[in-house]
C-alpha cells in the first residue's frame, strides 16, 4: 500500500465524488422543495449523456454548442415529468410518489433504450487526453474538467439560492411551503423549478462525466442511488455538506476498490448507504428531525 | 389515578413545560384548560407516551411509567384520542373498533395465517364485543361504513368508541369538542358523563368553556408552560389570575 | 368468510385443472412462472399492500433461498426438502435482524434502503463465484423428489408450484380478516393511532417483513428446483421492480391482486413476443398510469370501469 497509490485513487475518487455531488444536490433541490424523493434524478444524468452524444453525431456540432444544447433538452425533459408524473398527481402519498418516480425513471430508460440502443458510447474528452502529473499521481484533463465545471455550478447554485429572488422564494418553500405560499410564493412554479435545475444539474454531471464513464441507457440506476448517498450524507442539504458527502464518498468508493477489492466497489456506497440510514439519517451535518403530532 | 409530577419540557431552547405538576383524582373528570399555546398537547403527548419530557414523572396508579411508549401504556389500561381524529380510514367503522381489542386478544401472526381453531374462537368474540361500544356511542347504524367517508362528528365517536374497546381505566381526550356543533357537543358531554359512569376517569385538554364548566369536577389551568391554577370549575371561574390569562380569548 | 373460502376453492379448482387439457408445453411453462411471481408477489403485497411498508429489494431474498437451496444441495449434498425450509429459516433470521432497523425508517428513506440492501446481496451473489459461481450462475441443481417420484417435468412442476402459490394465497386469505391483518392495516393507516390502542408496530413490522422474506426465499428455493439452473441475473434490482409493478397493479391490498399482476406482467412479454425490447418502457408506462388512474389496481379498476361503461350506456338520469 504505498503512498503514490493511496493519492492516486484518492484524485480520481474525487473526480467521480464531484459527480456524485452534483447529483445529490439534484435530489436534495427537489427533496427541499418538494418533499419528494425523485428516483428518476440518475436517469437526468443519463439522459444528458446521450443527448450530449447525439447532439455531437447527429447534428455534427461543436463541443461548445453541443453541451448547452444537451442542458437545454434535458431540462425539458425534466419539465415534462414534472408536468406529466408529478403535477397530476391526485393523492400524493409517500408510496405513490415513489411509485410514480421509480416508473417514470422506468419509462425514461426504456425510451432511452429505444431510442439509443443497449451499447455502451463514448464521448471524445474536451481537451485531449495527454495525461497530467501532480504530486506523483496521474490525472487526464477531463479530470480537471470535472472538477472545474462542478465548481461552477455550485458557485452558481449559490448565487441563484441566496442572491436572487426566486431562488430565495425556493427556499421559503423549502422550509415552509404554507408560509411560502402564504406570502404570495407560487408553490408551484418553484416545484417545477425546482425539477428544472435539478435535471439541469443532472446533464451537467452527465455530460463532463461521459468521456470518462461512457454513456448507455442503464447508468441512471447507480448513479443515482449515490447521488441519493452523497445527500443522505449531507443531510439533503443542497450546498457544501452534499458536496462534501459526494465527494468523501467517491474517495471512499475509490480507495475501497483499489485498496481491497474492484468486485465490490459498488457494494461500498451502499453499504455506507445504509450505515448512514440506520445510524445517523440525518446525515453527517443535519440536525435530527422531530415530529409533531 | 395518575399522577403528574414537574414536568417539564424543552424543545431547543424553549420552555414548553416548566414543572407542571397535578394529580388525577381516580372516577374524575378533569379538564385542562388554558390559553393557546399553554402547552396543553405537548403535556398531553408527554403522558401518553407521545413524546419523552426533558424531566418529570409521569405515575399511573401508583408506577412511574415515564418514557413508557403508547403501546405499552395501553396495556396499562391508558388511551387516548386526538384531536385531529386519527381514523384507520381504509376500514369500516366495525373493523376500526375491533382494532381496539387489540391488547384483549392475543392471536399471533402465524396462527392467523394458519387459521388456528383458537384463532376462529377468538375472532368471533372480538367481532360480537365490539357491538358493545357501538351501541354505546350511537353509531351501531354505520358499522359497515368505511370510516375513511365519515362526517367528523360520527368519527369522533368512532375514535372514542375504539378507545373504550380497549377497556381502559383511564382516558385522555385533545380536544373532543373541536369542530363540533352546539348539539353534537351536548351529546359529547352525555357520553362523556356516561364514559365516567362506567368507572372509566376522564381527562380532558379543551377550549370550550362551556364543556368544561359544565361536566369537569376539577379542573387545572395552564399558561405559559406553567401551571397556573387547579380547582373546581366554580373556584377557577372566580380565579383572578385565570380571568386576566384568558383576556382577550374569544372563548 | 363462508362466501371468501368458497371464492378461494373456486379458484384453486381452475388452477389445479388448468394444465389438464394441455399436458406440458408452452403454456404450462410459463403458468410456472405466473405460480412462483405470485407467491412473491403476494408476500410483498403483506409488507407492502396491508402494512404500508416500501420494499425495492425484494428480489434479494428471493435470491438467497435460491442460493441458499442450491449450495446445501449441490456443495453440501443436503436432501432438497431440508435445504428448503433451512434457506427460508437463515432468510427469514436475517430479514428479522435488518428489520429492526431498517423499518425504523419511513416512505423514501425506507425504500432507498431496501434498494441498497438488495443491491448488496446481488453484487454478492456476482462476487462469491467460488460458492455461487458468479455471473454465468450456478447448475445441476437437484429436483425436489417424494419417493420416486422426481419432479423434473413442466406438468409435475406445475403442480409443485402451484400447492405452495395456493397455500401463500390462502394465508394472505386467513390474515386478511384476521386480528394481525387488522392491526397490520392499522398500521398503514395511521401507525399512531395503531400504537396508542395498543399495536405494538415495531415488532410486527419486523415479523411481517421477516414472514415475507421467509415466503420469497421459499419461492427462490422452489425456483432453483425446478429449474435447475441460476444466475445473478434474474435476482436484480430489476426484478425487485418488476414484483413492485406487479402488486400495484393488482391492487395493493388485495387478495387476488398479486395473482392478477403477476399473471398480467408474466403473460405480458409472452403476448408481445418480438416486442421484447419494449418490456421496459410498457412497465414504466403502466407503473404511472395506474398510480394516476387506478388506484385500487386492477381488482378494483376493472369492476369500477365496468360499471362506468354500465352507466354511460343507462344513459344520464341523474347528476
Amino acid at each position: 500500500m504505498q503512498f503514490d497509490q493511496i493519492i492516486q485513487f484518492s484524485l480520481s475518487g474525487l473526480s467521480t465524488g464531484a459527480i456524485y455531488a452534483l447529483i445529490g444536490i439534484g435530489f436534495s433541490i427537489i427533496y427541499n422543495a418538494t418533499g419528494i424523493i425523485n428516483f428518476a434524478q440518475g436517469e437526468f444524468v443519463m439522459v444528458g449523456g446521450l443527448l450530449t452524444l447525439s447532439c455531437l453525431e447527429l447534428l455534427h456540432l461543436p463541443i461548445l454548442a453541443a453541451v448547452p444544447c444537451a442542458v437545454a433538452a434535458s431540462t425539458l425533459v425534466g419539465v415534462l415529468f414534472e408536468r406529466l408524473a408529478i403535477r397530476p398527481l391526485r393523492n400524493p402519498t409517500p408510496i405513490n410518489l415513489v411509485i410514480i418516480t421509480i416508473g417514470g425513471s422506468i419509462l425514461m430508460r426504456g425510451l432511452a433504450m429505444l431510442v439509443w440502443g443497449k451499447d455502451t458510447h463514448g464521448i471524445a474528452s474536451f481537451s485531449g487526453d495527454d495525461p497530467i502529473v501532480i504530486a506523483g499521481a496521474t490525472i487526464l484533463p477531463q479530470h480537471l474538467w470535472i472538477l472545474g465545471v462542478t465548481l461552477l455550478i455550485i458557485s452558481i447554485n449559490k448565487f441563484y439560492f441566496y442572491h436572487t429572488i426566486s431562488g430565495k422564494a425556493m427556499r421559503a418553500c423549502a422550509y415552509n411551503r404554507r408560509a411560502a405560499s402564504l406570502v404570495g410564493i407560487d408553490v408551484r412554479r418553484m416545484v417545477l423549478f425546482s425539477f428544472m435545475i435539478s435535471s439541469a444539474m443532472g446533464a451537467a454531471a452527465g455530460i463532463i462525466a461521459a468521456p470518462l464513464t461512457m454513456v448507455a441507457y442503464d447508468v441512471g440506476v447507480m448513479l443515482g442511488l449515490k447521488g441519493f448517498c452523497a445527500a443522505i450524507i449531507g443531510g439533503m442539504s443542497s450546498g457544501i455538506p452534499t458536496v462534501i458527502g459526494g465527494l468523501l464518498l467517491g474517495v471512499l468508493e475509490s480507495l475501497g476498490a483499489g485498496l481491497i477489492s474492484s468486485g465490490y466497489k459498488d457494494a461500498i456506497a451502499f453499504i455506507i448507504l445504509l450505515l448512514l440510514l440506520f445510524l445517523r439519517p440525518q446525515g453527517l451535518f443535519g440536525k435530527p428531525e422531530s415530529e409533531r403530532v | 389515578m395518575l399522577e403528574v409530577s414537574g414536568i417539564s419540557q424543552v424543545f431547543g431552547g424553549v420552555t414548553a413545560l416548566d414543572r407542571v405538576s397535578f394529580p388525577i383524582r381516580k372516577g374524575d373528570i378533569t379538564g385542562v384548560i388554558g390559553p393557546n399555546g399553554a402547552g396543553k398537547t405537548t403535556l398531553f403527548n408527554i403522558i401518553t407516551g407521545i413524546y419523552t419530557q426533558t424531566a418529570g414523572k409521569v405515575a399511573l396508579g401508583g408506577t412511574d411509567v415515564s418514557g413508557l411508549p403508547p403501546e405499552r401504556l395501553a396495556r396499562l389500561g391508558m388511551v387516548r384520542t386526538f384531536q385531529n381524529i386519527e381514523l384507520f380510514g381504509g376500514m369500516t367503522v366495525h373493523e376500526n373498533v375491533m382494532v381496539g381489542m387489540h391488547t384483549k386478544s392475543s392471536s399471533g401472526l402465524l396462527a392467523c395465517a394458519l387459521k388456528m381453531p383458537w384463532t376462529i374462537r377468538e375472532e368471533r368474540r372480538i367481532r360480537d364485543n365490539c357491538h358493545k361500544w357501538m351501541e354505546f356511542t350511537g353509531i351501531s347504524d354505520l358499522a359497515q361504513v368505511t370510516a375513511g367517508n365519515l362526517p367528523f362528528g360520527k368519527g369522533r365517536l368512532l375514535e372514542i368508541a375504539r378507545a373504550l374497546a380497549v377497556e381502559p381505566q383511564i382516558i385522555l381526550m385533545d380536544e373532543p369538542a373541536a369542530g363540533l356543533n352546539n348539539q353534537e357537543t351536548l351529546a359529547l358531554a352525555q357520553l362523556i358523563q356516561k364514559i365516567r359512569a362506567t368507572g372509566i376517569t376522564v381527562v380532558l385538554v379543551e377550549h370550550d368553556m362551556e364543556l368544561v364548566m359544565d361536566i369537569c369536577d376539577k379542573i387545572v389551568v395552564l399558561n405559559l408552560g406553567k401551571k397556573l391554577a387547579e380547582g373546581t370549575p366554580r373556584e377557577i371561574q372566580d380565579n383572578q389570575e385565570v380571568i386576566a390569562a384568558y383576556l382577550g380569548e374569544d372563548e | 368468510m363462508k362466501r371468501e373460502l368458497l371464492k378461494f376453492l373456486a379458484f384453486a379448482l381452475f388452477m389445479l385443472l388448468l394444465p389438464l387439457p394441455f399436458r406440458g408445453g408452452y403454456l404450462v411453462n410459463v403458468l410456472i412462472f405466473v405460480g412462483i411471481n405470485t407467491m412473491l408477489a403476494v408476500a410483498l403485497n403483506l409488507l407492502l399492500g396491508y402494512a404500508g411498508q416500501i420494499s425495492l429489494g425484494h428480489a434479494g431474498f428471493f435470491g438467497l433461498g435460491a442460493y441458499l437451496s442450491a449450495i446445501l444441495t449441490t456443495k453440501y449434498g443436503w436432501n432438497p426438502w431440508a435445504a428448503l425450509p433451512a434457506g427460508a429459516a437463515i432468510v427469514g433470521c436475517l430479514a428479522g435482524l435488518v428489520g429492526f432497523p431498517i423499518l425504523k425508517l419511513k416512505g423514501h428513506y425506507l425504500a432507498m434502503a431496501t434498494l441498497g440492501l438488495g443491491i448488496i446481496i446481488y453484487i454478492v451473489f456476482n462476487e462469491t463465484v467460488d460458492l455461487t459461481g458468479g455471473p454465468s450462475g450456478l447448475s445441476g441443481i437437484p429436483n425436489l423428489c417424494l419417493g420416486s417420484v422426481c419432479f423434473d417435468s413442466d406438468f409435475k412442476n406445475y403442480y409443485l408450484i402451484w400447492v405452495f402459490a395456493l397455500l401463500t394465497v390462502l394465508f394472505s386469505l386467513n390474515l386478511a380478516n384476521s386480528r394481525v391483518g387488522r392491526a397490520l392495516r392499522a398500521i398503514h393507516d395511521s401507525e399512531v393511532a395503531a400504537r396508542v390502542v395498543g399495536v405494538n408496530a415495531r415488532i410486527l413490522k419486523v415479523q411481517i417483513f421477516a414472514l415475507s422474506a421467509v415466503i420469497c426465499s421459499l419461492a427462490g428455493g422452489l425456483y432453483a428446483h425446478t429449474m435447475t439452473f441460476i444466475a445473478p441475473a434474474s435476482f436484480g434490482f430489476n426484478f425487485s421492480v418488476e414484483l413492485l409493478t406487479m402488486v400495484v397493479i393488482g391492487g395493493l391490498g388485495s387478495v387476488y391482486g398479486p395473482f392478477l399482476g403477476a399473471a398480467l406482467l408474466t403473460l405480458l412479454p409472452e403476448i408481445l413476443r418480438g416486442a421484447n425490447d419494449y418490456d421496459i418502457v410498457i412497465y414504466g408506462a403502466l407503473l404511472v398510469l395506474m398510480v394516476m388512474f387506478m388506484s385500487g389496481g386492477l381488482v378494483r379498476g376493472i369492476p369500477d370501469l365496468y360499471r362506468k361503461v354500465l352507466r354511460l350506456k343507462g344513459g344520464v338520469d341523474h347528476a
